[in-house]
């Protein structure tokens, strides 16, 4: 098949950029989609003309790297896939495909549709995990977690931080994230200890990142590719507002 | 320069009190010492992020790097099945002996003992801290740990999170090692990539970093490096790797005076899902852990043009089981690879391209988890359609994510027909030689995780990486450390205008400059490409003599190819991927000859290698213990030079024997 | 910054202000619309007059609807605040967008700034009137036997000091009230088409205000269980997106057509 694509190119963070059309040939059903931009940049690179920059790692769905809007939707028209996984046999031939970077104040852009996704990093070290040293465990089997509540924390824990959440909500927020991550913590007996402190922490440091605040419309849980459910975000609510009236801090 | 002599530095006496021992005479640094030494962690994998977060957690000064934009991404993450512990919670008799004994001769009897026993030791620990820090394994009802069985055991000692384990425990990992972070005790350069290793005094003393961003090189100090920085197999192009995997950094340190061992050891991983066309850029593994459930054959006739439901039981032949009816669908990886190949190329391979066989869940589906779920709910006499039902739900919850990922790459449903599998190249056994301190040649550079070579030997069991990597970083580094580090405490940090630093700043900056004025043809990626071709090709599931020399001879071709037709487009100072996989690509060439070189040395075949020449009658591999029971340590002399130092290898605690799955 | 200012001026703080607000609202839509209800009596307006006095005098109930503009205006200004501020999240926007969200999640602001208008229009149309202007006044006399009313209206230029003045004729067995007429300015009004057809698109704006703001105000405030949340979207759709605005619809819709 030929696909035409219009993408997005950006020199760097200080410069704006623009979107460029590109034709790709040949282009089989069975590639996936970033395949079809190693096609197309190795074209580019036998026209001495300077390869899309997009980033990528896994391909194979886990490691949160890729991070391509397509046609108005994160990660393309495919529910519960990130970019690697959508595979050309999803569009048709003489399509045209429209590819942009994430957009939030909080994820600039490095180059054309790579972002940097830094911020969410920053959030987690504000209090994403569970302060306890190598060495300091008792037997795992000393800490019984019901299936029910290992699950859902789990569900939770699939989060594969690559940011889709923030490019779909109209208000590039990221509760969806920082919810699936207090929400783990929250529902395991490991987490109750730094409970109230999480929730405050993460939230004033993902606030302090620029992103925006939720509104619930539900892009966010719609895109995810790991389907990372609303029922997060009403915890996260919870989680936050039950901290801000308990904790003894001031 | 002084020859080397390899010593592993084990410590004396009984092997289960080996590292007891150790642990209490190694020497220690004092609590405000700490605080002045600093140390650089390479790679924030399984074993970069647990050893950085340990080691911060103990009060050293850590700087991690990685090249991917966040720490998490590292690649650990796509391990699927799980990790194995000696906790022996399912009371089926697994021990800390028999997970070592399994161990060793799953490795075909070319791992080192001690390194492999305190590995085993150490298991359970890694189980518990994970637990702690949040790590939500599979549980049962009642609320304990979940295990399953991986190949080449016979026990339940598996621990995972859905098909995700590697996911949730680099996440568990990577979240203790932002709270460091955000405590200030580990600084974290993310696209960064390690390009050098600086040495003052024949001890490494830092790294040249390229920033990938800015395409600035830093220079940075650390009074110990250590380099977790993952395995080699992208080597091969195709492999289950990350696209981002690579050799730089280990191939840096081997250029600078660590030893290379058993580079030929590559693990081929019998289930993954097969390659589709020339377009492909990366292969998917389908997780060890459906073997559990999966059972896989191939038809009886050959060029079976059937479609596989439509082929009756007895016409189908489940070769696994048939040859090795003790372990059957459950044997160790090389084996289960191999039998695949040897199936295929004896013309009985299905799809359109005839190198896939099947791995069909339909049996067990039905079977066992659709009758047990029967009976659960009570449900006298089910029908077909009533089973098929149940049982699938029982299997999505073990698998659903691998059974949603083969249906998006393949376009077919495998709840409905079997899934087609074969080979493909997936973990390296080989790696940076390290004594039992995990230390390389190099006085002050470590390697851990799967850049070094020291747990597997030849063939490396399922759900045991993900085990090497956090016990090397949570358990290991942050007691051996201390034999060095505490003779470290008068070394002040440092500073990088120091001639060292200045000149590999500088050589590293004319190689980069070396990589943009060829302004060949070729991109990095077709040479990346071409290089995999001859690997696989010749050095890959099965090798002889004659393939490997020719290998050796057209990967010097390709080289001096690369060197002069290569076009990287994109600026110096910039960020520019084609710029960081020339670099890359360049070193796996090297890397490529060398693994050849190490091929043709090894005359027998043992685990993951496989010599042609060295078969049984039956196909199976001929190992030679009389003549290649060693770890061959390869030290860099030159360009494609090379001089073998052998390690040899001592069993005092197993009694060799040829491995029997049957 | 104390704890509160802290929480509140947080992003999970703002939307809580949000929800709250809103919730309160919620409770003023049933309540008004109930209290409305009695435009439908055919009573000559007696039990609706009545019902504006017992609003405009009771003390208690003066301290609430007050509260109750306050909160109206917190809660349309500070939405636009919110909105403003996550406009800022996104400064470089996409060229192409495909929603996976509910549109009407998507617009609460546009909803909010209509029915702001609305608001504004409804309050000079008969608050402010009510308040302020020379209203007719009308005379209820009740034949205290048989709780016939006799509706009479008061000549032009009558006015009074109270807003209810009551008096008992024992001999005759009546009772008589004369209060302000709002219920006839009301069904003067409603003769308007345009006034009308604003009233009824401006339900519409209720509707899809509350489709979406009932159960995300319950979201906001943590509120979510598999087996309770199912119930309370329902409330949110039928109740405050259906019935209600129908409710209010009604009443433009009954003077213009039946009186």
């Amino acid at each position: 098949m030929t696909i035409n694509l219009k993408v997005w190119k950006q020199k760097n963070a200080k410069t704006s950029g623009s979107l460029e059309t590109y034709k790709v040939d040949h282009v089989s059903p069975d590639m996936s989609f970033l395949e079809m931009f190693d096609v197309l940049n190795e074209k580019l690179v036998q026209e001495n003309k300077e390869p899309i920059a997009f980033d990528h790692d896994c391909r194979e769905g886990i490691c949160g790297m890729c991070s391509m809007y397509i046609n108005g939707q994160p990660h393309g028209p495919l529910e519960g896939v990130t970019t690697c996984q959508l595979h050309m046999r999803t569009f048709n031939d003489g399509d045209t495909i429209v590819v942009e970077p994430w957009r939030s104040k909080a994820f600039p852009v490095i180059k054309d549709l790579v972002v940097d996704r830094s911020a969410f990093d920053r959030i987690i070290a504000s209090g994403g995990y569970v302060s306890v040293n190598t060495g300091n465990a008792q037997d795992a089997n000393s800490l019984p977690i019901g299936k029910d509540k290992a699950d859902m924390a789990f569900a939770a824990a699939a989060c594969i931080g690559c940011g889709a959440c923030v490019a779909a909500c109209k208000n590039a927020s990221a509760m969806l994230f920082v919810s699936a991550k207090v929400s783990q913590l929250a529902l395991l007996p490991q987490g109750q200890p730094e409970r109230e402190s999480r929730a405050l922490n993460m939230v004033a440091q993902m606030d302090a990142e620029g992103f925006g605040a939720c509104t619930n419309t539900g892009a966010c849980a719609a895109e995810c590719p790991k389907e990372i459910s609303l029922e997060n975000i009403a915890r996260l609510n919870r989680e936050f507002l039950g901290a801000s009236i308990s904790s003894t801090g001031v | 320069m002084a020859t080397i002599k390899l010593d592993a530095k084990v410590p004396e006496g009984p092997i289960g009190e080996k590292w007891t021992k150790y642990k209490s005479s190694v020497p220690l640094v004092n609590p405000a010492n700490k605080r002045s030494l600093e140390i650089i962690v390479v790679g924030t994998g399984l074993a970069g992020a647990s050893a950085a977060a340990s080691l911060a957690e103990m009060g050293y000064k850590v700087k991690t790097f990685c090249f991917q934009d966040s720490p998490r991404r590292a690649h650990s993450i796509a391990a699927q099945g799980g990790i194995n512990a000696a906790k022996n919670y399912q009371n089926d008799g697994d021990s800390t002996y028999r997970l070592f004994y399994d161990t060793i001769k799953g490795g075909d009897y070319r791992a080192r003992e001690a390194n492999v026993h305190r590995l085993a030791e150490v298991s359970a620990n890694i189980i518990d801290q994970c637990v702690a820090q949040g790590v939500p394994f599979a549980r049962d009802y009642g609320g304990m740990l979940r295990n399953r069985s991986f190949g080449g055991t016979q026990v339940q000692r598996t621990f995972y999170a859905a098909g995700q384990t590697g996911q949730q425990l680099l996440l568990g990992a990577y979240s203790a090692l932002e709270r460091q972070i955000g405590k200030g005790s580990v600084v974290n350069y993310s696209r960064h990539e390690m390009l050098d290793v600086v040495k003052i005094d024949g001890k490494a003393r830092g790294i040249i970093a390229r920033n990938l961003i800015t395409g600035e090189l830093e220079r940075h100090f650390g009074h110990a490096v250590l380099l977790c920085t993952g395995g080699y197999g992208n080597v091969f192009y195709l492999s289950t790797n990350a696209m981002g995997s690579n050799v730089t950094a280990a191939w840096k340190a081997h250029k600078q005076g660590a030893l290379f061992a058993n580079p030929c050891f590559t693990q081929i991983h019998p289930t993954c899902i097969p390659v589709s066309g020339d377009h492909q850029s990366k292969l998917t593994l389908m997780s060890e852990s459906l073997r559990n459930d999966g059972r896989i054959w191939v038809p009886k006739q050959k060029d079976d043009k059937r479609a596989a439901n439509d082929i009756p039981e007895e016409e189908r032949d489940y070769y696994l089981e048939r040859r090795y009816p003790a372990f059957g669908n459950l044997v160790p990886r090389d084996i289960a690879s191999r039998a695949a190949k040897e199936r295929c190329d004896a013309g009985y391979g299905v799809g359109a391209t005839k190198m896939a066989v099947y791995l069909d869940f339909k049996s067990n589906l039905i079977n066992k988890y659709g009758r047990a779920e029967a009976t659960k709910l009570g449900i006298e006499n089910p029908d077909l359609d009533t089973l098929i039902r149940l049982g699938k739900e029982v299997v999505k919850e073990e698998y659903g994510n691998l059974f949603d990922m083969y249906k998006q790459i393949t376009g077919e449903d495998p709840y409905e027909v079997p899934m087609m599998i074969y080979p493909a190249v997936h973990y390296t056994m080989g790696g940076v030689w390290v004594d039992y301190n995990l230390m390389t040649t190099v006085p002050g550079l470590y390697c851990l995780g799967e850049a070094n070579f020291s747990d597997h030997g030849a063939n490396r069991l399922g759900a045991s990486a993900l085990m090497q990597g956090l016990s090397d970083g949570y358990f290991v580094i942050p007691y051996t450390i201390g034999a060095y580090l505490s003779a470290e405490i008068k070394t002040k940090a440092i500073p990088t205008d120091h001639e060292a630093f200045v000149e590999a700043e500088k050589a590293t900056r004319e190689r980069i400059e070396k990589l943009l004025n060829i302004k060949g043809k070729q991109s990095p990626e077709s040479f990346h490409k071409r290089l995999g071709k001859i690997m696989w090709e010749k050095c890959g599931m099965a090798r002889n003599e004659k393939g490997l020399k020719e290998a050796i001879a057209e990967i010097q071709a390709l080289k001096k190819e690369f060197w002069s037709d290569l076009r990287v487009l994109g600026d110096i100072d910039g960020f520019n991927p084609e710029l960081d996989k020339a670099g890359r690509v360049a070193d796996f060439i090297e890397l490529g000859e060398l693994m050849c070189i190490d091929a043709l040395n090894r005359n027998e075949s043992c685990g993951g290698h496989f010599r042609e020449e060295y078969q049984e009658d039956g196909g199976e591999a001929m190992r030679d213990d009389e003549n290649y029971m060693y770890v061959a340590a390869w030290e860099h002399k030159g360009e494609s030079q090379w001089e073998l130092h052998k390690e040899e290898l001592k069993y005092e605690n197993i009694k060799i024997a040829q491995r029997n799955y049957k | 910054m104390s704890w509160l200012t802290k929480t509140l001026t947080s992003s999970i703080g703002k939307k809580l202000l949000m929800a709250l607000t809103g919730l309160f609202l919620c409770t003023f839509l049933i309540v008004h619309l109930i209290g409305n209800l009695q435009l439908f009596k055919n009573d000559g307006g007696y039990a609706f007059n009545n019902y504006a006095v017992f609003m405009t005098t009771f003390p208690l109930i003066k301290i609430v609807s007050y509260v109750n503009y306050a909160l109206i205006l917190f809660h349309a200004f500070w939405g636009l605040y919110i909105t403003y501020k996550n406009r800022q999240a996104r400064p470089v926007g996409y060229a192409v967008v495909k929603n996976s969200s509910n549109v009407f999640s998507r617009n609460m602001a546009v909803l909010g700034t209509i029915l702001l208008v609305y608001l504004a229009v409804h309050m000079s149309d008969f608050w402010y009137k009510y308040h302020n202007e020379a209203l007719p006044y009308v005379k209820y006399t009740e034949q205290i036997s048989s709780g016939n009313i006799e509706t009479t209206m008061m000549e032009t230029g009558y006015t009074q000091e109270a807003k209810k003045v009551e008096s008992l004729n024992e001999a005759a067995g009546t009772k008589t009230i004369i209060v302000k007429d709002l219920y006839s300015v009301v069904s003067f009004s409603f003769q308007n088409i345009l006034l009308v057809l604003f009233y009824v698109l401006s339900m519409f704006a209720v509707a899809f205000h509350m489709f979406h703001g009932f159960q995300s105000a319950f979201q906001t405030l943590g509120w979510s269980h598999p087996k309770y949340t199912p119930l309370i979207k329902g409330i949110g759709v039928w109740v405050f997106a259906v019935l209600i605005p129908i409710g209010y619809a009604a009443m433009p819709l009954y003077f213009y057509f039946l009186k």
